[in-house]
C-alpha cells in the first residue's frame, strides 16, 4: 500500500531558537500581543510503499534517525495517512 | 619523508585549492580525493575543506555524511589517523558522528564573513601544538551555521579532557561556551569553524593559520616516524 507521511522536525525543547525568538519579537509590533513560545521547524512530506500504517511509520522513523533529523538538536514527529 | 595529505572534495566544496596550496607550501604531498572515492590513498592526514557540500540541503553536512568517501574517513579516524574538518568540513564531521555536537544557524541569523580572534584553549593537541597556551590567533570566519551546540554532560566531559581547542574571544555566532574548534576524545579528529587556510600569509592579513596546519603536519610526521 502507498502511504503519505508528514514529518515535523523541530528544535529540541530547551535549545534556543533564534528564528522563533525573532518572529515572537516582531508580532507585537503588528498588534499581535500575548504571543509566546514561537518555534520554527521544518515540514517534510513524502510517500512510501509499506504493508500497513505501522510498517510505514517504522520506516519513516528510521529515516528520521538516519537523515531527516539531527538528534543532537532536533526532535521529530511522524504522521501517516 | 613528507607527509601525505588527502583533501576531500564534495560537490559544493570550495576551499580545497587554498588548503592544497598551504599544505604544499608547508612541505606536504597532497592528493585530492573526490567524494565518491572509497579509499584515501594511504594518507597520513585527511582534510575536509569548507564550502557547501551537496548544497547544504537539509542541514549542512547531512547529505555529505553519506558520501562513499566518509566510510574511508571514518576508518582512517578509527585507526588513529589525523582528520581535520574546516567550516563545512567541521559540520560534516559532526553530522557523521566523528565529532560530538552540532552546528546550528548563527544566533544573529546572519551569514558572517569577517576576521575574528580565537584563543587557543588547549595547546597540547595535534592541531595547536605550535601555538602557545592562550595564544590569540587572527583567522577569518565565513559561515551561516557556526553556532556550536552540544549537550551539557558532553560539554563538561570535553572541557575536563581538554577537547575544546579554540574559543572565540568575542563570540560572533552564539556558540555554546564560545567554542570555535574541538577535537574528539581520542585527540585525532578536529573540527574548527574559522578558515586557517585563508590566513597563512601576512599578505592576506594573518599568518596564524600556518601554526595550525604546521602542527597537524608535525603530528602526522610523528606518526610517520613510528
Amino acid at each position: 500500500m502507498r502511504f503519505a507521511a508528514r514529518v515535523e522536525v523541530m528544535p529540541k525543547a530547551g535549545i534556543a531558537d533564534p528564528e522563533g525568538q525573532t518572529i515572537e519579537r516582531s508580532l507585537p509590533a503588528l498588534g499581535y500581543d500575548g504571543v509566546a513560545a514561537v518555534r520554527v521547524g521544518k515540514l517534510i512530506t513524502l510517500e512510501l510503499e509499506a504493508d500497513d500504517a505501522d510498517a510505514a511509520r517504522a520506516r519513516v522513523e528510521d529515516m528520521c534517525r538516519a537523515l531527516l533529523a539531527n538528534p543532537v538538536i532536533e526532535d521529530y514527529r511522524v504522521s501517516i495517512a | 619523508m613528507s607527509v601525505r595529505a588527502a583533501i576531500v572534495s564534495f560537490p559544493g566544496s570550495n576551499c580545497e585549492q587554498d588548503c592544497e596550496r598551504v599544505l604544499r607550501g608547508l612541505g606536504a604531498e597532497v592528493v585530492r580525493v573526490w567524494h565518491d572515492a572509497t579509499d584515501l590513498g594511504g594518507c597520513d592526514l585527511v582534510v575536509l575543506p569548507g564550502g557547501f557540500a551537496h548544497g547544504d540541503y537539509l542541514r549542512p553536512g547531512a547529505i555529505a555524511r553519506f558520501s562513499p568517501v566518509m566510510q574511508a574517513v571514518a576508518d582512517h579516524a578509527a585507526s588513529g589517523g589525523l582528520v581535520a574538518g574546516i567550516c563545512n568540513g567541521f559540520q560534516v564531521l559532526c553530522e557523521a558522528g566523528l565529532l560530538p555536537g552540532a552546528l546550528r544557524r548563527n544566533a544573529g541569523l546572519r551569514f558572517i564573513c569577517r576576521w575574528v580572534e580565537v584563543r587557543v584553549d588547549n595547546a597540547d593537541t595535534a592541531l595547536t601544538a605550535r601555538a602557545g597556551p592562550g595564544q590569540v590567533l587572527r583567522l577569518p570566519i565565513n559561515h551561516f551555521e557556526g553556532n556550536y551546540h552540544v549537550d551539557a554532560s558532553t560539554l563538561e566531559a570535553m572541557r575536563r579532557r581538554g577537547r575544546v581547542t579554540l574559543r572565540y574571544v568575542d563570540n560572533p555566532n552564539g556558540s555554546l561556551d564560545a567554542i570555535a574548534g574541538i577535537c574528539n576524545d581520542a585527540g585525532n579528529v578536529f573540527g574548527l569553524m574559522p578558515h586557517p587556510e585563508r590566513a597563512c600569509d601576512p599578505l592576506l592579513g594573518s599568518g596564524d593559520g600556518a601554526l595550525l596546519f604546521g602542527s597537524l603536519l608535525d603530528a602526522a610526521r610523528g606518526r610517520v616516524a613510528v
